[in-house]
């Protein structure tokens, strides 16, 4: 079985969640690297060395700037008489794309993949990860988006992948670019972010909030969240809380600061890849679910690891 | 222009699923269901367009069970001025539901198709992409804005990193992501109008449309619930994990 | 307010539970151009529903006589094997049916799940033409120039938690009626103000509640009997009278929970850890293991009994059901006498609408519950729960036991016992300090994992729906001579109080995990909480308990 891979980039660079896709599609075959963009070629490059990668497809042309649906697809559909699967990783620029790929292919999407257990056999999360469902393909073709965190990254470095161009690009004219608005330099959105700091009630007012989290954040380039007694006590504004009546999420690291871990906040968070906890109670039920504990006295411990991260 | 919305019947976001012991499926007896919490927002997107005096007819549909007449009311009552329902009792996957939506699309002809942007009990985030793919229309996906411009959609959408605003020539489908709108909660005299609001039914043969699924459910099961880790003794062994996982 | 929109109606039913359902079902059965409509707090018919429950279908059988051919989930499971134990800490006493009256021994009777009863009921009343709002609480009953009842207003939705309207504000609108029913159960926000604005508690005793924590578990297919119904009393109550209760119903699943009189006087008393505890009891417990728990919920119960029950009829409406209190304590029953009082009030409402009468005083209503069934079943145990109550459970049975006997014989003397009120308490350094077992997580959990489980849910930016007559007396009092009990009977952990160690203790009101109880309204013991509804919809989603 062949699977022809999206590779996610900002056409200069192949972006993490990739690795992930390769790691899945090597569990299926061979595996074939595509990238569409508009003069990306350092993209072409940078795939042909992920290991695992045995060809990389290079499609650059100005209809695929944007990732604009209506161009890729078809252009993707088109391809697939080649391939056996479609994998790409779950980003937001794919969940756009790979759907429209399994519609024109008349296919069904396995969507959020989470591991493969057969050559047709998947399991995905349903009813917001409280239920993990199992399911089999019967289409001819599959078209896959993996959960990047649910997947070891392969190796960026040591393949050697050919490189060939692919022309065919079309522009549909339906649609068009108009602008973007990427957070760079800020705080990266909650549900997003790939680490997240998260502060309870013990930060004691707004004040400490603001002194302890905020820097450890700045200092990890993370997503800031907050348990539902620190918002109501007016630490941090409401689109900060994380947990069952808040924002669910599911990043790389979760850095849980002064919250018990009662199960309402756990529901917000519980699918984060890794859990740390740092609390000075040490029976606090957030230890019964983080990976990494540390008890200690938050106004201590905190300012003591940003400094030294 | 027409508006057609679709909205689907599922667990209330409130509820807990439960899986049947056998592993067959989630338990859905005993629990309440209600309109998908995305497709509300869709819903009021659509009626908001309506008030502007952008849109002139917003059409409900609901591919589901009987019951589902259920959602298509509160649609109706939020402000919806007709529903359809296309009945099955069997479950419909996103790709079914996206051809049965695009043979309605059709006889409806509408100038804009508002959904929201994943169902939550399957999580698929799938039929408007779908549809549109089908329709050889274009998408605007996770929208937090919808702005028409004459023969044009200005949809600006939530993308991983941020914001990003394409232009979309009509008819165009749009999904609905959270920040999109705050839905209106549907008040007693509009539910009572609600009753008496044309509400059509119809089946997937009459679209010609076969349901039968691809994808096959072998097991559902909780997640494996997390075990607790390992303690650090102090801040040093801390950023020691933290550079180990590539963190700092 | 007063340019809120208004509706017509014959009839208005606060409350979508048993009664006020049997009492829209039985308006339209008999005068079917009625137009009837029920107001409910919850998100749907039963979201708000709970009890055991053990159904004697008395009622029902009068109401719809064939139901049981109607796929009415009450019919799933009689209940054939009643057991009564006492418990000791260790083991149990079960007590032999000859020593009990016959009508204590569940003949005939059924256990089902009491929200799965009510949407059933809430089919019938639809198909009958009765208009049914969930999610719409009503907040406010309207009065006419002559001060009679005239109908109610819902509440305003989408109001912030500063009291001014958010976005999506949405005014109550007006239903206006010939006459209400107020149907909310017990302590309902509303009844209260209509029972002290009409004097109608004038005559009665005071009513006492006891506080009903419940759960429901999937259990091992292997430990389920269905229709084994099993009530406890003794172990692990000293301080309080009270007791278990554990159902074996349909779909392999157990209904279980904990009642404990609200009268109790040592601060220190947690009727949610009390149940917690019962649930570690060798014969509980083996039920449980191997099982998981679905849902859990709690409510207060009437217990006052004939005693305590107000005039039921005020010009313009009525009270029906456990707004009135009609629960019939030793038998643990209260469905079938609310059902029958509120067909009784329809009777009387049919009447008076066919005589063109409406907002006065529907006195044939009183009359003939006086002549029914209810009367005479509540009247045979009216002094049942104050001899417990003031006797315990041991010394208390037994001559509650003696009493029910006579009166079954027809040898009852003509008295009645009081009840005191339930809000007086011990002071903290007076009582005796209970201390509770940490949660196993197994077969007992901590009270926030509990009200996830009970699927609570309600809007956050609204006003905190708990109302504090005087904001200082929490600390200022309640803590220092109680150490603030909220802490302790609320089931759902809403009240806390923070900052004892800095040094500056604040009152927390959690609102948003309230289970809609009632006993913060009963059991403070300033008086100074008072329950009003929160935005509608909000509340528990009690799936089928």
């Amino acid at each position: 079985m062949t699977s022809l891979v999206w590779v996610e980039h900002d056409n200069v660079h192949v972006k993490e969640a990739t690795l992930a896709a390769v790691t899945a599609a090597t569990l299926l075959g061979e595996v074939v690297a595509l990238v569409a963009g508009h003069e990306c070629v350092e993209v072409a490059k940078a795939a042909a060395r992920i290991a695992g990668v045995s060809r990389v497809l290079l499609a650059d042309d100005v209809a695929h700037a944007h990732g604009l649906a209506e161009n890729i697809a078809p252009f993707i559909a088109g391809l697939m008489s080649d391939y056996d699967a479609f994998v790409a990783p779950a980003t937001s620029a794919s969940k756009n794309i790979a759907p429209c790929v399994a519609a024109l292919l008349d296919v069904m999407q396995v969507s959020d993949v989470l591991s493969v257990e057969g050559p047709k056999t998947f399991t995905r999360p349903i009813y917001a990860g409280n239920v993990i469902a199992t399911v089999e393909s019967r289409d001819a073709k599959l078209v896959l988006t993996v959960r990047a965190t649910s997947f070891a990254k392969a190796e960026s470095t040591g393949g050697e992948a050919v490189i060939e161009t692919v022309t065919g690009a079309t522009d549909a004219g339906l649609s068009s670019f108009v602008s973007a608005q990427i957070a760079a330099s800020e705080r990266p959105e909650l549900t997003s972010a790939k680490v997240v700091v998260s502060g309870g009630r013990a930060l004691k007012d707004a004040a400490g909030f603001a002194g302890v989290i905020m820097p450890l954040a700045d200092r990890l380039k993370a997503g800031v969240g907050a348990s539902r007694a620190a918002v109501d006590a007016g630490y941090v504004p409401n689109d900060y809380q994380v947990g069952q009546t808040g924002k669910i999420v599911a990043p790389d690291v979760y850095i849980a600061v002064g919250i018990s871990g009662a199960i309402q906040h756990l529901a917000g968070m519980k699918d984060s890849k890794t859990i740390i906890a740092i609390n000075k109670d040490e029976d606090a039920p957030i230890f019964q679910v983080a990976d990494i504990g540390l008890v200690a006295d938050l106004f201590d411990a905190v300012p003591e690891l940003t400094a030294k991260l | 222009m027409k508006i057609l919305v679709s909205v689907k019947r599922v667990i209330d976001y409130n509820a807990r699923p439960r899986v049947k012991p056998d592993g067959t499926g989630v338990d859905l007896s005993n629990v309440k269901m209600s309109l998908n919490p995305f497709d509300e927002i869709a819903i009021e997107e659509g009626v908001r367009l309506k008030e502007k005096g952008v849109a002139s007819e917003v059409v409900a549909v609901s591919v589901g069970p009987a019951k589902a007449v259920d959602t298509l009311r509160t649609a109706l009552a939020m402000g919806a001025d007709r529903a359809i329902l296309v009945q099955s009792d069997e479950a419909v996957e996103p790709l079914a539901v996206a051809k049965i939506l695009k043979a309605l699309a059709v006889e409806e002809q509408p100038g804009l198709i508002i959904l929201g942007k994943q169902a939550i009990d399957d999580d698929c985030n799938q039929t408007g992409q779908m549809l549109a793919a089908l329709m050889k229309r274009p998408q605007g996906t996770f929208a937090s804005s919808v702005m028409i411009e004459g023969d044009a959609a200005l949809v600006t959408r939530e993308v991983d990193g941020g914001l990003e605003t394409l232009r979309l020539a009509l008819p165009a489908i749009v999904t609905a992501d959270l920040r999109l709108n705050e839905p209106r909660y549907a008040s007693l005299p509009n539910i009572m109008k609600a009753k008496s609001k044309p509400l059509g039914t119809k089946t997937p043969a009459d679209l010609g449309v076969d349901i039968t699924p691809r994808l096959m459910t072998l097991k559902v099961a909780e997640p494996p619930v997390r075990g607790a880790g390992i303690k650090v003794a102090d801040v040093d062994a801390l950023v020691v994990k933290l550079k180990e996982m590539g963190v700092a | 307010m007063s340019n809120r929109e208004t509706m017509e109606y014959d009839v208005v039913i606060v409350g979508g539970g048993p009664a006020g359902l049997s009492a829209a079902i039985r308006l339209k059965q008999s005068e079917p151009d009625l137009s009837v409509c029920v107001l409910e707090k919850g998100s749907e018919i039963g979201a708000h529903i709970l009890s055991g429950a053990v159904i004697d279908p008395r009622a029902l059988d009068e109401l719809i006589p064939d139901w049981r051919r109607r796929d009415c989930p009450l019919a799933a499971v009689p209940v054939r094997d009643n057991q009564h134990w006492f418990l000791s800490r260790h083991g149990k006493i079960a007590v032999p049916h000859w020593l009990t009256p016959r009508w204590m021994h569940n003949k005939g009777t059924y256990t089902a799940s009491l929200g799965n009863l009510c949407r059933w009921l809430a089919g019938q009343a639809e198909e009958l033409g009765v208009e049914i709002f969930p999610g719409f609480a009503a907040a406010e009953v309207l009065f006419d120039d002559q001060g009679a009842v005239r109908g109610v207003a819902t509440g305003d939705m989408g109001v912030g938690r500063d009291g001014k309207p958010r976005f999506e504000y949405q005014p109550g609108m007006e239903l206006h009626a010939r006459y209400t029913l107020f149907a909310e159960g017990a302590r309902g926000h509303l009844t209260r103000q209509i029972i002290a604005r009409f004097g109608l508690d004038a005559d009665s005793a005071p009513q006492v509640y006891g506080l009903g924590l419940k759960e429901l578990w999937d259990i091992a297919p292997d430990k389920h009997q269905p229709g084994l119904v099993i009530h406890t009393q003794g172990w692990p109550l000293t301080d309080a009278y009270g007791g278990g209760f554990l159902y074996h119903q349909a779909d392999g699943q157990v209904a279980l929970g904990f009642v404990v009189g609200l009268g109790y006087r040592n601060p220190h008393l947690s009727p949610f850890g009390e149940f917690q505890r019962w649930k570690q009891h060798p014969q509980i417990r083996t039920f449980l293991e191997g099982g998981k728990r679905v849902s859990y919920g709690a409510r207060v119960i009437n217990e006052g009994g004939w005693q305590s029950l107000p005039r039921l009829a005020f010009p313009g409406g009525a009270l029906v059901g456990c707004a009135a209190g009609f629960v019939n304590v030793p038998r643990i029953k209260g469905t079938h006498t609310a059902m029958k009082s509120a067909m009784l009030a329809a009777d009387a409402v049919v009447a008076a609408s066919r005589a063109g009468r409406r907002h006065d005083l529907l006195d044939t209503y009183e009359d003939t519950l006086r002549k029914s069934w209810v009367a005479e079943e509540l009247r045979m145990v009216r002094n049942v729960q104050p001899l417990l109550a003031r006797f315990g459970a041991v010394l208390g049975t037994a001559l509650a036991g003696v009493e029910m006997w006579m009166r079954t014989l027809g040898i009852g003397l003509p008295y009645t016992l009081g009840h005191k009120p339930d809000r007086a308490l011990r002071l903290a350094r007076d009582a005796a300090p209970i201390a509770y077992p940490a949660p196993d997580g197994v077969v007992s959990f901590d009270r926030l994992s509990s009200v996830f489980v009970s699927n609570t849910n309600h809007e956050e930016d609204q006003p905190v729906h708990l109302r504090l007559t005087d904001p200082a007396i929490p600390i200022a009092e309640n803590l220092a001579l109680y150490g603030e009990p909220a802490q302790l009977y609320c089931p759902a952990g809403v009240y806390e109080v923070t900052g004892r160690a800095t040094g500056d203790p604040r009152f927390v009101i959690n609102a948003q995990n309230c289970l809609h109880c009632k006993t913060c309204d009963i059991k403070d013991p300033a008086g100074n909480i008072t329950w009003v509804a929160p935005e509608g919809g909000g509340g528990p989603n009690y799936p089928n308990m």
